[in-house]
């Protein structure tokens, strides 16, 4: 039963996680969660460690998930069924229909899950920054820490992208989050 | 067997070396697969791009199968893109069996408070960067923002409505209307 949820679980996520590893990550939260899998931390946790181990962060998270739940058979399974969906479509692709992206239908699909997905990231991204800053239990708690490090760390981000033109390493950030983790938590 | 036990090894050495995944992953492939082996030209690594760009699953396993296909059929692809995934899961497993426990260290602790921020705010850098890159048709923007928005609410009230719905939602809207419209042309093609 577990090794059907986790090959249904990660053949979701296998399916649409488009774009590059961050922008996967709502999905995976989402579908982690919804089983009862991983939680935030945990999540936070798994990925730092897939910044530092090789291989694509959602291809380590399906190993982890299925080891932590149902042992090796997990694991292969969990890993099986997220790189799946990719493998099938590539195979489609240059064997049989290699004009199919160039397909007006098959467009007006990807015009719509294209727009779609980046709303679904923005708002996971922009919900997990505000949660860690701001907490609502009985009353609204901001926690100043943390609000200092989010924007150190726009900051950073804004620069690298004005001045060099391009993107922050995300590897480069993470070691600087985890210093100014420590440092002022 | 010669050219399987290749792909197998190049890739399973792409895998290995390659550290976060995504875009990093190009410029290894490229130059392992076009420069040294000749296995595809430039140009279709350029191709191989763009498809990877628009269907889903991380870009090394998409260049792993189509490479894999080029050079020895459905078997090739299923030895390169094994050969490419299996690093980080052996890698993984091992890290799921023996650490545990890990984060009840308070300076650890406290390291991964910070790096959860970092997460939140590279995820939003990632997707501004993909906001300014997409299409501005009204119908775009209407299936952002909404998205958006129930996406918002879906995590503040923790409803159960999984985003994938919301992805077929999205796709189906966007079809019936292309559908629709195409219908209209044709019609008013039809009375000229």
């Amino acid at each position: 039963m577990i090794l059907w949820e986790l090959f249904l679980g990660f053949f979701e996520v296998g399916c649409f996680s488009f774009g590059g590893a961050y922008s996967s990550i709502p999905i995976i939260r989402d579908v982690v969660s919804a089983y009862g899998w991983l939680n935030d931390d945990m999540l936070t946790y798994m990925i730092a460690v897939s910044e530092s181990t090789p291989g694509p962060i959602m291809v380590n998270l399906a190993t982890y998930v299925g080891s932590t739940q149902a042992g090796w058979l997990g694991a292969i399974i969990a890993t099986f069924a997220v790189v799946l969906p990719a493998f099938i479509i590539i195979l489609t692709i240059t064997v049989l229909l290699k004009n199919a992206l160039k397909n007006k239908y098959i467009q007006a699909v990807l015009n719509g899950l294209v727009p779609c997905i980046i709303g679904i990231i923005l708002a996971t991204a922009s919900f997990m920054v505000i949660n860690n800053i701001i907490s609502i239990n009985a009353d609204i708690f901001i926690n100043m820490q943390a609000f200092v490090i989010t924007v150190i760390l726009f900051c950073i981000c804004f620069t690298s992208r004005k001045l060099r033109k391009k993107s922050v390493s995300s590897i480069f950030l993470i070691i600087i989050a985890a210093c100014l983790g420590i440092l002022i938590f | 067997m010669k050219l399987l036990l290749n792909l197998f090894f190049t890739f399973f050495k792409i895998g290995l070396f390659t550290f976060g995944g995504g875009y990093a992953m190009i410029p290894i492939i490229e130059q392992d697969c076009v420069e040294k082996k000749q296995w595809i030209t430039h140009d279709d690594m350029l191709n191989l791009t763009v498809i990877a760009e628009s269907t889903p699953g991380p870009i090394a396993i998409n260049c792993a199968t189509f490479v894999g296909y080029r050079q020895k059929g459905l078997i090739g692809s299923i030895v390169s893109t094994i050969g490419i995934i299996l690093p980080s899961f052996i890698v993984i497993y091992f890290i799921s069996i023996y650490l545990d426990n890990f984060l009840e260290i308070t300076i650890i602790a406290n390291a991964f408070k910070g790096i959860k921020i970092a997460v939140g705010v590279l995820i939003l850098d990632v997707v501004i960067n993909m906001i300014s890159k997409m299409s501005k048709k009204p119908l775009s923007l209407i299936i952002m923002i909404s998205s958006f928005l129930v996406m918002f609410l879906i995590n503040i009230f923790a409803w159960n409505f999984s985003s994938v719905s919301l992805l077929i939602i999205a796709a189906a809207v966007n079809l019936v209307i292309f559908l629709v419209k195409e219908n209209i042309n044709s019609k008013g093609g039809a009375v000229k």
